[in-house]
């Protein structure tokens, strides 16, 4: 299962990710050869196993539905790289015809 | 001062409440120590003076009441993927440049509450990404023991100032080794706690079923006295274990006859350089000599467990690290539109390593893909956690190097990022199964580098690896910081 430089942009793009054209070979390079590598997980028959997603088992964590302190709206926006009064301010999402 | 870099906590902490020394001059001492060799080492990347000098204070207050803990005034280095309130926490990245948490860590606030003065914030791989810190976006630091070298990563930077005595202990994360081998590879002791035994809360997510906080220090008591403050339960981390922790100083100094030690077989195969397998062999001897029982184990899917590692570790990132938008904290860089913005702050934001393993990540997380590769090593997973669970009903304690070398030159692997990733053998199979384990110190190769001993148990049985971790270092004696820095 060779990857090609178009899956790089592929997949780049569904990371939301810009590469510099250097980038793009260099990482189809080395993509395949870590790809190559993990290739030998297919010489172990897995058929029967569960899959673990988590290495200690826990039962389904829920808290008491109480009302405590959170944070304020200010703190939780004091980092933003731009907003309005209490709001995250963001490139237009929707297009507008005129 | 000087004779204070070679005391354990405890000992430290005597001083302190017998007013022998005060919390500031302790404080002032290593702030002194970081100006005058950091530059050698570029361990910090940030120091924290005025905040450390009036937590040095409030710790005084405190001291001079006789009041306080283990850890009242003593200076203490955070690496810098732990949220601390007001103070600016980066990840090494220039995507978080400028944060500043509202809130502190669950570890962060438990060590507030013992009264520790924060020295500064220690260097890292970005996002703790690698295994030499050479992925900072900010600095390349280096090994105390040579300079030429790398202090291992991603906790390169709280290793490194621990060994060079830059700070009395640290704290650093471990996703894959990440605390074991720069601990290994500057001559410290690390500790990876059983995952869930130590709230993640604050820390900055890399692969959320792997990752665990830890200490790093210059001696095994120290490791003990830092776990007592970090462990427990914590209900704003759904992963913690709800289990009573036990006093792990306590567990120092008993008796190891009759222990069962495992050695894997398979941790012992070519590619081990000769010094570190005799001096891992040399320290079986020593269990044994002292009463131990020690058998040859087998965890037979070891050499599936680097491959495992490297789709689950990715996939998980991948979507952790959805997060950074450009939206609500950290760097924007502005588009056209917002796939755009997203794009460009994404791309002038995260370093290469960084977005490879989100590539790779987003990939055997696709559609098509995620069976052959997530799923498959989700499978894996389950073989890699059960052969240790068949080897701990034979024995207690599992006994293997950190790391197959010893700290290599700067450079050396950075352009090949398989190799690098191979050299996180031993440490990557315990975090895949969530086990807690240590690096303890246990000899030096035959150019003066340090050699790492790991010490695996079972889960939550961290005093038991303390113990035997303390058994080593009583035994060996080793020196804990190199000539040039004392």
């Amino acid at each position: 299962m060779k990857i090609t430089d178009e899956t790089i942009k592929y997949v780049a793009h569904l990371a939301r990710l810009e590469l510099e054209e250097k980038e793009i070979g260099l990482y189809t390079n080395q993509l395949n050869s870590i790809l190559d590598y993990m290739e030998k997980l297919n010489k172990l028959d897995t058929s029967n196993i569960e899959p673990t997603s988590h290495p200690i088992a826990l039962e389904c964590v829920l808290r008491e539905d109480e009302v405590k302190e959170s944070f304020s709206v200010e703190k939780s926006t004091q980092n933003a790289p731009e907003r309005i009064g209490s709001f995250f301010k963001v490139p237009p999402i929707i297009e507008i015809e005129d | 001062m000087e004779e204070t870099l070679h005391l354990n906590i405890k000992d430290i902490s005597h001083l302190l409440k017998n007013r022998e020394i005060t919390s500031f001059a302790l404080t002032e001492f290593y702030i002194k120590r970081i100006k005058k060799y950091d530059s050698m080492i570029s361990s910090y990347l940030k120091i924290t003076e005025d905040i450390a000098y009036e937590m040095a204070y409030e710790a005084n207050k405190r001291l001079e009441k006789k009041e306080g803990g283990m850890l009242t005034g003593i200076p203490l280095g955070i690496k810098d993927i732990l949220c601390t309130e007001g103070i600016e926490t980066t990840c090494a990245s220039q995507i978080l440049k400028g944060f500043i948490p509202p809130y502190d860590a669950t570890v962060i606030k438990k060590l507030k509450k013992e009264g520790f003065v924060h020295l500064g914030r220690l260097n890292m791989d970005e996002f703790a990404m690698g295994s030499s810190t050479e992925n900072s976006s900010y600095q390349i630091t280096k090994n105390p023991w040579a300079l030429d070298r790398i202090p291992g990563g991603s906790s390169g930077g709280s290793a490194s100032a621990v060994a060079a005595g830059l700070c009395v202990a640290s704290l650093g994360t471990d996703t894959g080794g990440s605390i074991r081998q720069p601990a290994a590879l500057c001559g410290v002791v690390g500790m990876k706690p059983t995952y869930g035994r130590v709230s993640r809360y604050g820390l900055i997510a890399f692969a959320s079923s792997l990752d665990q906080i830890g200490p790093i220090t210059r001696n095994v008591t120290d490791c003990a006295i830092i776990m007592n403050a970090i462990s427990g339960h914590d209900p704003m981390d759904s992963t913690s274990i709800p289990q009573p922790v036990f006093d792990f100083t306590e567990a120092l100094g008993k008796d190891i006859k009759g222990l069962k030690i495992g050695i894997p077989k398979e941790y012992f195969i070519e590619g081990i350089e000769p010094d570190v397998k005799k001096s891992v062999i040399e320290c079986i001897s020593i269990f044994e000599k002292n009463g131990a029982h020690v058998e040859e184990i087998s965890l037979p899917h070891t050499e599936y467990a680097v491959a495992t590692y490297y789709i689950i570790s990715p996939a998980e990132a991948s979507s952790n690290l959805a997060r950074y938008d450009g939206v609500k904290y950290g760097l924007r860089v502005d588009g056209k539109d917002i796939i755009e913005m997203y794009k460009k702050t994404r791309l002038k934001g995260f370093g290469r390593e960084v977005k490879r393993r989100i590539i790779l990540g987003t990939y055997v997380l696709s559609s098509g893909y995620y069976d052959a590769y997530y799923r498959k090593a989700s499978q894996v997973r389950t073989l890699i956690r059960k052969d240790f669970e068949e080897a701990f009903k034979v024995c207690d304690l599992i006994v293997t190097p950190v790391s197959p070398t010893t700290a290599f030159k700067i450079g050396e692997k950075s352009d090949d990022p398989l190799k690098m990733y191979l050299s996180d053998i031993f440490t990557i199979p315990v975090n895949l199964a969530g086990l807690p384990a240590i690096s303890v110190p246990c000899g030096f190769d035959s150019l003066g580098l340090p050699i790492g001993l790991q010490i695996i148990g079972r889960p939550l049985d961290e005093a038991r690896i303390l113990n035997a971790a303390f058994f080593i270092e009583q035994e060996k004696k080793l020196k804990k910081i190199p000539d040039m820095f004392l």
